[in-house]
């Protein structure tokens, strides 16, 4: 089942062409990650896919139009987890949790004992229902992204799209969020869309990568094929080694001209 | 899921987790009891002591069924109704007002230093008083103008605050909002204190309005007001959960399904209905706004499920008492309600800014 499907996509922000013809397609339980420089367009294309931002050409879920579902069907299908989540220092985690049943409430509704369940279920599939009681800002980095996925699955949506959902944390950390994620959409039959700056982790977690460039897609296809020596410093501007090992490819940043710097004995 | 995590999970279980946030019995009913005895307190005392157990069986008389009698006098009998109970009930209906819709503004701007008056409610109502007072309009429709203009003021205040922030941000930025509500607030300000420099006469009795003030002439203010009071406490009672949605900021409240304009639109219009009917009739009574919700949120927590009924309530409460200190501190001479709020205020913000280590929205 194709569950998302976009087609010349283009986004304009303050005259600026951000995304410029992309397309792309997810069928269920795919993981595709959006890889790129900076200002490659890949959160903007995430945000576009979430009906945050206006765009160009043709994003549909499911078959049905993204511009044209209603702000809370969007989010029963889709749940985003952002860049940088805001997140209120006060606020308990079951109750940050049970914000995602949000779009399953009617409007201004107040969440049930269903919910309250929906939300104790999220957190246990993320391993932190043992955080539960406690306030937001008690939170290490790992459990709060924790927090922020469980709110995502709470969700209950078919589509997950993570803008660079470990950015802010340790090697261990970004290791057991991205498990959590493989583990959720083997276990719910989810699809990911991430958009993710970590290569070796984009190819060691995603099926497909899409390589950004100006917003256009500069290169497409299984990591292989993407991470490239050469399609890595063409497009990053960046010296690195592909290492390709039993558990798959590393990409090893070089230091350029290390010899030329070496201080003279 | 791992044992370990499993294992968890079922300790969490066993221990019972914090429960989602909402209003306990025992908070409910404290405030309640806080409520009642500040408006017998307000009817009971005054420049004519009547009595607090005096005035609870003459509340209690008008029960059907309880047997109860009243002991007042014909005299007290009109104090008490005529005088004290309208100025209590505007009073509950203007504290109540003023604390739910700072607290609203709170949650709708993500700022705990918004209070009412953020998007020019005051310096509208404000202008609308001083043009009626500065240029002695009178009663021309057989009625003081002064509360209209000041609700027109205020409507008008805030109406142009968000029409300007909405052109330039497009309605999802708080921060054009209130640069947008401060931008208003400067120019009506401007035009009312030109006005008041005209007309040097009056200024007395502009001074003395915009300190606030809660003189009634009996119920009609109160009947007035209120149908104004139902509508923007029940809409802002009605939106307290999506204000918590409105917590993670507005582009995960809208990935939540929120729309957070129409939602902000609703909120903001609520919140300007009831302070425009509080300023009509009471003047520009400070802090109320802000330090009854963050009173409230030191007690209950952070979740305006809890914090919009109890600010509305304890706000009722607040200011009835206040109003109290106004009538009997230099009786029978009055102080301005506006001075003794922030009076109270600023000690108990000082206070609060200094206990915690953040005060949140």
């Amino acid at each position: 089942m194709t569950v998302l499907a976009a087609r010349t996509v283009g986004v304009v922000l303050d005259g600026a062409r951000v995304v410029d013809g992309l397309g792309l397609a997810l069928e269920r339980g795919d993981w595709l990650a959006l890889i790129g420089p900076n200002g490659a367009g890949k959160t903007t294309f995430l945000r576009a896919v979430a009906g945050l931002v206006p765009y160009e050409g043709s994003i549909a879920l499911a078959g049905d139009e993204v511009a044209s579902l209603g702000r809370r069907e969007l989010a029963r299908r889709t749940a985003v987890v952002p860049q940088i989540p805001v997140i209120p220092p006060d606020m308990g985690v079951l109750e940050y949790v049970v914000l995602g049943r949000t779009p399953h409430l009617p409007y201004a509704g107040a969440p049930g004992r269903r919910d309250v369940d929906a939300a104790r279920a999220a957190l246990g599939a993320l391993d932190a229902l043992h955080l539960a009681g406690r306030r937001l800002g008690s939170l290490s980095g790992g459990e709060r992204q924790r927090a922020v996925l469980a709110r995502a699955v709470a969700q209950d949506g078919t589509l997950l799209l993570l803008d660079e959902p470990t950015s802010a944390l340790d090697v261990g950390a970004q290791q057991q969020v991205l498990e959590l994620v493989a583990s959720l959409r083997a276990e719910r039959g989810l699809t990911v869309l991430a958009a993710m700056h970590d290569l070796t982790l984009a190819g060691q977690y995603a099926d497909r990568l899409v390589l950004l460039d100006g917003g256009r897609e500069a290169a497409s296809g299984p990591p292989g094929e993407v991470l490239t020596e050469e399609l890595v410093a063409r497009h990053y501007g960046a010296s690195v080694r592909v290492v390709e090992g039993e558990d798959g490819l590393a990409v090893v940043p070089l230091r350029p001209r290390v010899d030329a710097e070496r201080p003279v004995a | 899921m791992t044992d370990a995590g499993r294992l968890r999970a079922r300790l969490a279980a066993a221990r019972g987790d914090r429960p989602l946030p909402g209003i306990s019995l025992a908070w409910a009913f404290a405030v309640l009891v806080f409520v009642v005895v500040a408006a017998i307190l307000g009817l009971a005392l005054g420049p004519v002591s009547l009595g607090a157990g005096r005035v609870a069986r003459e509340l209690l008389s008008h029960v059907p069924f309880l047997g109860v009698e009243s002991s007042l006098t014909e005299t007290e009998d009109a104090i008490l109704w005529e005088l004290r109970a309208p100025r209590v009930a505007l009073g509950l209906i203007v504290g109540a007002l003023l604390a739910s819709a700072g607290a609203a503004y709170q949650g709708v701007f993500r700022n705990p230093l918004a209070d009412p008056y953020l998007l020019g409610a005051a310096a509208g109502a404000g202008l609308g008083a001083t043009l009626v007072i500065a240029y002695d309009v009178g009663d021309p429709l057989g009625f003081d103008l002064r509360p209209v203009a000041a609700f027109a003021g205020a409507l008008l205040g805030v109406a142009t605050a968000y029409a300007l922030g909405r052109s330039v941000g497009g309605g999802r930025s708080t921060a054009t909002l209130i640069l947008a509500g401060v931008t208003v607030a400067a120019f009506l300000t401007a035009v009312q204190t030109f006005v008041q420099q005209r007309n040097a006469d009056t200024v007395q009795e502009v001074y003395a309005w915009i300190l606030g003030q809660l003189e009634t002439s009996g119920w009609r203010e109160v009947l007035i007001a209120l149908p104004y009071a139902v509508v923007s406490s029940a809409l802002l009672l009605w939106h307290r959960r999506l204000l918590d949605v409105l917590a993670v900021g507005d582009d995960e409240a809208a990935s939540l399904g929120v729309a957070v304009a129409r939602v902000r639109l609703l909120v903001v219009a609520a919140a300007t209905l009831g302070t425009a009917a509080a300023v009509a009739f009471s003047g520009l009574i400070a802090f109320v706004g802000i330090i009854v919700p963050h009173a409230v949120r030191l007690l209950v927590g952070t979740s305006y499920r809890a914090v919009l009924p109890l600010s509305l309530a304890v706000g009722a409460g607040f200011l009835v008492l206040t109003d109290l200190i106004c009538r009997t501190a230099i009786a029978p001479a009055e102080l301005p309600i506006g001075v003794v709020t922030a009076f109270l205020g600023a000690p108990f913000f000082a206070a609060v800014l200094r206990t915690t280590r953040t005060v949140g929205p």
